[in-house]
C-alpha cells in the first residue's frame, strides 16, 4: 500500500456513491438566495438603477449595488502578480470591485446581488431589476485592442495596454539572426478556452453576531489564499474572524484558484442581513463568469543555421487579459509562459516580448497549463516547421538541438534552470511505443481507404511549482508559494494529515496516505488526509501549477520526517538506548544491530501517556508541522504522438492514436498518475480539436453554452497508450515532478502537427486551432485551388 | 423556470381536453427539448400535460406496407424495434443517433417532430419517407407540416397520435454532427419509392426540405456519379457560427453520396 502502488482511490468512495459534499449540497439554516444581476451589455455606462420593482417581489430581502459595498468600504479583488515593464514602471492595474457602480465592461459583468428567500424568487426578482445602460464602444480581440484608436476599456490604460514585458537578452537574439543560414517564421492563435469544470462555483457566506465570525464555503482550489485575499483586500476582516471552507469540489482545472467577487458579495450580504447567503452559479452563468483561458497571438522567429542547430529564438505576443485582472492573470503570459520558451533545446539566444491588453471580455487566467500550453505549441509547431522548411527529419531536428541528459543541471536563456532530465529517453520511448518508424505503411493503408493519414510528435517540458517564493517575490509575485503539512500521530497509532493543499480530482486523500503508510509502515486506512478548511488546516497556498505533491507532498515528508525523528527519541527511552542508534523501518523503532524494538503505535501511545516519558526534555504528544518552500521549480518533460485519419470530403479529424511518454519524476500512484494524464490529454484534444470561445465583433458571447462549445466526450477519444520514463527530481525529497497539467501542454502541438502532416502532400502549411472540419475542408479546398 | 401546473392524463383524448382548458398549456413527451427551454425561460407554459401515461400513443406496428409508430415511442424504441429494423433499417439507424443514450431513452418521436428543431433529425426521414402526421384530429402530409424553425401545422391543443411511414423500396440517413450539440449539422435522408427518388434535408436551413435537384439527378441515374458537376448553392442555406452555408451546401453533397453508398 505504498508509494508506487495503484492503490484505489480512498475519496472514491463517497464520490461514486453520491456522498460527496459540494457547496451546493450544504444549506444553512434561515439561509437566503442571491441571484447576481449580470451586464448583457460588453460596455456600458450605468446611468441608473432602479429597484423599486425587484424589491417588492415576492420574497426579497435586499438588493444590492456596487454603490453599496463601496459606501461600506469594501475593497477591490486584488492581482497577485506584479509585472514590470520593459522601462521598469508599473502594470496598469485598474481596480476590480466585486460589484461594478459605474461602468460594465464585459458580458456577464456583476451589477448588482438581488437576495431572497429562494432562489426562485431571487431569480424571477432578478429579472426586474431596471438598470439604464448607456452603451459604449466595445473592444474584443486582441487585434481589436491595440489598433490606434481603439475604444478604450480603461481610461488608465492608453492602447488598452496592461504592461508591454520583455524577458531575454535582445541583442543577442538578434545578433543570432544575422548570422542564421535560415529565418522560419510562424504567426499563431492560442485560441480562447472556457474552463468548463463539472461542478459550477457557488459560495455560502454566513455571519455569527455573538461572535463577530464569518464563515464562507466555497468552490476553491486555495482556502487559504480566498481567506488572505478577500480577508485583507477586500472586506477587512482579520483572518481570526474569517474561515474559509472548500469542501468536496468538483473540479477546477485552474478556474477555482483565484478570488471572484460572489464570494466576496455573499460573505458581506451575510454580515448586512446577519443570515447565511448561498449563490449557485448555473451554467451559462459560468460561461460568462469564471475566468477563461489561454488567447494569446503570436508571432514566432526561428534562427538555425545549415545543420539545424538553433541559434535563436524571437517572440512577439499579444495576450489577452480580459475586463479586469483576475488573481493570477498576469503572471501566466509572462512567467509561466516565455520562461518555458526554451523547450527541451540549447537554443543560445532568446527573446520575447509580451504585450498584454485589456478587452471587453470575461478576466483571462490560469486554466490547465497556464502559460506553458501556449508556450510548447508555439515551440513545437515552430520546430515542425522548421524541420519542413530546411528538409530534415522533424525528429532528426529535435535530437540535434536538444539539451543532453548529461548537461544538467541546465540554465537557459529565459531564466530558468532545469535541474533533471532526459528527453532522448521520452522520445525514444513515445516513437517505439507509437511505432512512429511503421506510420508510412498506415499512411497507405488509410489512403486505399480514401483517408488522409498524419502522424504528428511534440516534445515539450514544463515547470510545476512555482519557486523559491524568494525569486517568484523579486519577479513581483505578491505570495509565498511554499506549502505547509501536519502529521498528527494519534494515541493508538492512527495519523491524521492536515494538508494546505487542496484536492478537487486529484486524489491526494490516496497519495498523500500512500506517502504516511510508506513513512511510517502504518496501513493505508489508517490514515485520513484533511484539507480545505483554514480553521483545520496550516496556512498553505492550495492547489493549482501541479505543485501539490512536490511542493505539499514535501512538505508532508518533511512533517514525517519530524514525527520519525521525535518517535527516535520517545523509543530510545522506551528501549534503554541512544537516540542515535534507532533505526525506524516497516513502523518499528529499532535498537540497531538487536532484536530490541518498539513499535509506531507503542511510542504514540507513550506520547500521549508519558507516565514513563523523558519528559525532561521531550514534550508530550507526537505531531509535527512542517512548511516547505522549494528550491526550484520542477521540470516534467515528455513526448507526445498523436495519429489522426482525415475525411478530405468533409474535413473531420478522426483521432487514431495517443502515444505518451512523459517523465514526471518519481511516480507515487502509478493508476492516479495515468489518470490525471488521461485527462489533461483529454482537455489538450479539445483545444486542438473542439474548444473555441468566440465572442462576435460587438462583445457578445456567441459560444455561450455546451450547445456551441464543444467539449470533447470520450466517444472522441481513442484509447490512450501512457508511458513513463523517469528522471527523479533532484531538489525534492520524494523526487517528484507534478503530473496534472503535462497532457494539456503536450498534446495540442502534437494532435496539429499530426494534421499539418496529414494535409502536407496537399500543399496545407497551417491551420489554426481548433482544426474543426469546415477549417480543414477550407484548408484543402484552398490548396487544391492554389495548385 | 417559470411555476407551472403538471396535469397526468391518462388518454388521448382527455389531454386534449386538459390541454384546451389551460391558458398557455403545452403537451409533455420526453422532456428533453421542453425543459431545457423553460430551464433558460424560452418557453414558458402556465401548465404541462403528461403524455407519460397514455398507453394508446405507444405501440409500433407493420401493417402491408406501411409502419406505424406511436408518437410516445422513444428513440432508443425505434432504434431497437425488430419491426422498424425490418421495414425501415434506416429509420432504426436514424434513432440510433439521435443526441446521446439519455436523449434517446426519454425523447420520442412525437415531441421531436412537434418541437421541430431545423436540424433534428426525424424531420428528414419524415419528409424523405413521404410520412403523415396522425393528429387527434386529421392526418397531415409531412410535406405540409414542417412550416419553419420550431414551427409546424399543429394547431394549438392538437396532439400528435403517431406518424405513419410507407415503406420505402430502399432509404439510407447520413448526418454530419454538429461537435458540440450533435444535432446534425448536415443530415440527409434518401428514400428510392415506388414514386420515385426523395431526398430530405435537415440541419442546412431554417426547415427541412427537399432537395429537388439532387432528387432529379438521382431520378436519371441513382448511383454516385449522378451527382458529379451538381453545384448545390449555398443561398438560403444556414451561415453561423456552426457553419458557413457554404460548407452546409458542400455537406449536402458529401451526405448524399454517404447516404447512396450506404444504401
Amino acid at each position: 500500500m505504498a508509494i508506487g502502488q495503484s492503490v484505489k482511490r480512498k475519496e472514491d468512495a463517497r464520490f461514486l456513491t453520491g456522498r460527496g459534499v459540494y457547496t451546493d449540497d450544504i444549506n444553512r439554516p434561515g439561509q437566503l438566495h442571491a441571484v447576481i444581476v449580470r451586464s448583457p451589455l460588453p460596455h456600458a455606462r450605468i446611468a441608473g438603477i432602479d429597484a423599486g420593482e425587484t424589491l417588492a417581489a415576492e420574497g426579497v430581502v435586499a438588493v444590492f449595488t456596487g454603490a453599496d459595498m463601496a459606501a461600506d468600504g469594501v475593497g477591490s479583488l486584488p492581482c497577485g502578480w506584479l509585472i514590470h515593464n520593459k522601462d521598469g514602471s508599473e502594470m496598469v492595474e485598474p481596480p476590480h470591485p466585486p460589484l461594478v457602480a459605474e461602468r460594465v465592461r464585459h458580458v456577464g459583468d456583476q451589477v448588482a446581488v438581488v437576495i431572497a428567500e429562494t432562489r426562485a424568487q431571487a431569480k424571477r426578482a432578478a429579472q426586474l431589476l431596471d438598470v439604464d445602460y448607456e452603451d459604449l464602444d466595445a473592444v474584443v480581440s486582441c487585434a481589436d485592442a491595440t489598433e490606434d484608436g481603439a475604444p478604450l476599456v480603461w481610461d488608465e490604460a492608453p492602447g488598452n495596454t496592461c504592461y508591454d514585458w520583455e524577458l531575454g537578452d535582445r541583442e543577442a537574439t538578434d545578433a543570432a539572426f544575422e548570422r542564421a543560414a535560415q529565418v522560419v517564421e510562424l504567426d499563431l492563435v492560442n485560441n480562447r478556452l472556457v474552463p468548463n469544470a463539472m461542478e459550477p462555483r457557488a459560495a455560502i457566506g454566513e455571519y455569527d453576531p455573538a461572535g463577530g465570525n464569518y464563515t464562507l464555503t466555497t468552490t476553491s482550489q486555495a482556502p487559504h489564499v480566498v481567506r488572505l485575499l478577500m480577508g485583507a483586500f477586500v472586506l477587512n476582516l482579520p483572518e481570526h474572524k474569517l474561515r474559509v471552507v472548500a469542501p468536496d469540489v468538483g473540479g477546477g482545472f485552474g478556474s477555482k484558484i483565484f478570488h471572484y467577487a460572489e464570494e466576496a458579495i455573499v460573505t458581506w450580504a451575510a454580515g448586512k442581513l446577519a443570515r447565511p447567503v448561498k449563490w449557485t452559479a448555473e451554467r451559462s452563468e459560468s460561461f460568462v463568469s469564471d475566468a477563461h483561458g489561454r488567447d494569446h497571438v503570436s508571432h514566432a522567429e526561428l534562427a538555425v543555421d545549415e545543420q539545424g542547430q538553433f541559434l535563436g529564438l524571437r517572440v512577439r505576443t499579444v495576450a489577452n487579459m480580459g475586463a479586469y485582472l483576475s488573481t493570477f492573470a498576469t503572471s501566466i503570459p509572462t512567467y509561466l509562459y516565455a520562461t518555458l520558451l526554451a523547450g527541451c533545446y540549447r537554443t543560445p539566444a532568446i527573446y520575447c516580448e509580451v504585450r498584454s491588453v485589456f478587452t471587453n471580455t470575461v478576466p483571462v487566467d490560469a486554466y490547465r497549463g497556464a502559460g506553458r500550453p501556449e508556450a510548447a505549441y508555439l515551440l513545437e509547431r515552430l520546430v515542425d516547421k522548421a524541420a519542413r522548411q530546411l528538409g530534415i527529419d522533424r525528429i532528426e531536428l529535435r535530437r540535434r538541438n536538444f539539451i543532453p541528459k548529461d548537461a544538467f543541471p541546465y540554465a537557459t536563456p529565459v531564466a530558468l534552470e532545469y535541474d533533471t532530465g532526459d528527453y532522448e529517453a521520452t522520445l525514444d520511448l513515445a516513437l517505439s511505443q507509437a511505432d512512429w518508424d511503421g506510420f508510412e505503411s498506415r499512411r497507405e493503408e488509410a489512403a486505399a481507404r480514401g483517408k488522409l493519414r498524419g502522424i504528428g510528435a511534440s516534445t515539450y517540458v514544463e515547470a510545476c511549482g512555482i519557486a523559491p517564493s524568494a525569486v517568484a517575490g523579486a519577479l513581483g509575485a505578491r505570495a509565498g508559494l511554499y506549502e505547509s503539512a501536519v502529521v498528527r500521530v494519534h494515541p493508538t497509532g492512527s495519523v491524521s494529515v492536515l494538508t494546505g493543499s487542496h484536492s478537487h480530482g486529484q486524489g491526494h486523500e490516496t497519495t498523500f496516505a500512500q506517502i504516511v503508510a510508506d513513512r511510517l509502515g502504518v496501513d493505508i486506512d489508517a490514515v485520513e488526509v484533511v484539507h480545505g478548511d483554514t480553521e483545520i488546516i496550516p496556512f498553505g497556498m492550495g492547489t493549482y501549477g501541479s505543485r501539490s505533491l512536490a511542493v505539499g507532498g514535501s512538505a508532508l515528508f518533511k512533517a514525517l520526517d519530524k514525527v520519525v525523528a521525535k518517535g527516535k527519541k520517545i523509543a530510545a527511552h522506551m528501549l534503554e538506548a541512544a537516540a542515535d542508534d534507532i533505526e525506524f523501518a516497516d513502523g518499528q523503532f529499532k535498537v540497531a544491530g538487536t532484536e530490541s524494538s518498539v513499535a509506531l503505535d507503542e511510542v504514540a501511545f507513550a506520547a500521549y501517556v508519558p507516565h514513563d516519558y523523558p519528559i525532561e526534555e521531550l514534550e508530550p504528544g507526537l505531531e509535527e508541522t512542517a512548511f516547505y518552500d522549494p528550491a526550484n521549480f520542477t521540470f516534467p518533460a515528455g513526448c507526445h504522438i498523436c495519429e489522426v485519419e482525415i475525411d478530405p470530403e468533409t474535413g473531420a479529424v478522426e483521432l487514431v492514436g495517443v502515444t505518451v511518454a512523459d517523465d514526471v519524476g518519481r511516480v507515487i500512484n502509478p493508476m492516479i498518475v495515468e489518470g490525471q494524464i488521461h485527462g489533461g490529454l483529454a482537455q489538450g484534444i479539445g483545444q486542438a480539436l473542439l474548444e473555441n470561445c468566440v465572442y462576435d465583433e460587438n462583445g457578445q458571447l456567441l459560444t455561450s453554452s455546451f450547445m456551441n462549445y464543444a467539449m470533447p466526450r470520450a466517444a472522441d477519444l481513442p484509447s490512450f497508450d501512457v508511458g513513463h520514463h523517469v528522471t527523479p527530481c533532484t531538489h525534492n525529497p520524494l523526487g517528484v515532478k507534478g503530473v496534472g497539467e503535462v497532457g494539456s501542454i503536450g498534446v495540442p502541438p502534437a494532435v496539429i502537427n499530426a494534421v499539418l502532416d496529414a494535409l502536407a502532400p496537399l500543399g496545407v502549411g497551417d491551420i489554426e486551432m481548433p482544426a474543426t472540419p469546415e477549417r480543414v475542408w477550407r484548408a484543402i479546398r484552398d490548396a487544391r485551388a492554389a495548385g | 423556470m417559470q411555476d407551472f401546473a403538471l396535469h397526468r392524463p391518462t388518454s388521448a383524448a382527455a389531454a386534449v381536453e386538459t390541454c384546451r382548458g389551460c391558458d398557455e398549456g403545452r403537451y409533455l413527451a420526453g422532456g428533453q427539448s421542453l425543459i431545457p427551454m423553460m430551464k433558460l425561460d424560452l418557453a414558458l407554459p402556465s401548465d404541462l400535460v403528461s403524455l407519460a401515461g397514455i398507453a394508446e400513443l405507444s405501440g409500433i406496428r407493420r401493417e402491408g406496407e406501411t409502419l406505424t409508430i406511436g408518437a410516445a415511442e422513444t428513440h432508443a424504441a425505434v432504434a431497437e424495434s425488430a419491426e422498424v429494423a425490418g421495414a425501415i433499417p434506416a429509420l432504426a439507424g436514424l434513432a440510433a443517433r439521435i443526441g446521446d443514450a439519455q436523449v434517446r431513452n426519454r425523447g420520442t418521436l412525437g415531441g421531436s417532430i412537434a418541437h421541430a428543431d431545423p436540424a433534428a433529425d426525424y424531420p428528414a426521414a419524415l419528409l424523405a419517407l413521404g410520412a403523415a402526421i396522425v393528429t387527434d384530429r386529421r392526418e397531415i402530409e409531412a410535406e405540409s407540416f414542417f412550416a419553419g424553425p420550431y414551427e409546424t401545422a399543429l394547431e394549438a391543443g392538437e396532439l400528435i397520435r403517431a406518424a405513419r411511414f410507407p415503406i420505402p423500396e430502399a432509404a439510407a440517413y447520413a448526418k454530419f454532427p454538429q461537435p458540440a450539440s450533435k444535432f446534425a449539422l448536415v443530415g440527409v435522408f434518401l428514400a428510392r419509392t415506388a414514386e420515385g427518388v426523395r431526398v430530405a434535408v435537415t440541419g442546412a436551413a431554417t426547415t427541412v426540405f427537399r432537395a429537388d435537384a439532387i432528387e432529379q439527378a438521382l431520378e436519371r441515374s441513382f448511383e454516385a456519379s449522378a451527382l458529379d458537376g451538381l453545384e448545390i448553392p449555398p443561398d438560403g442555406l444556414t451561415d453561423n457560427l456552426d457553419a458557413s452555408a457554404e460548407y452546409r451546401a458542400h455537406l449536402i453533397g458529401a451526405m448524399t453520396r454517404r447516404a447512396l453508398t450506404a444504401i
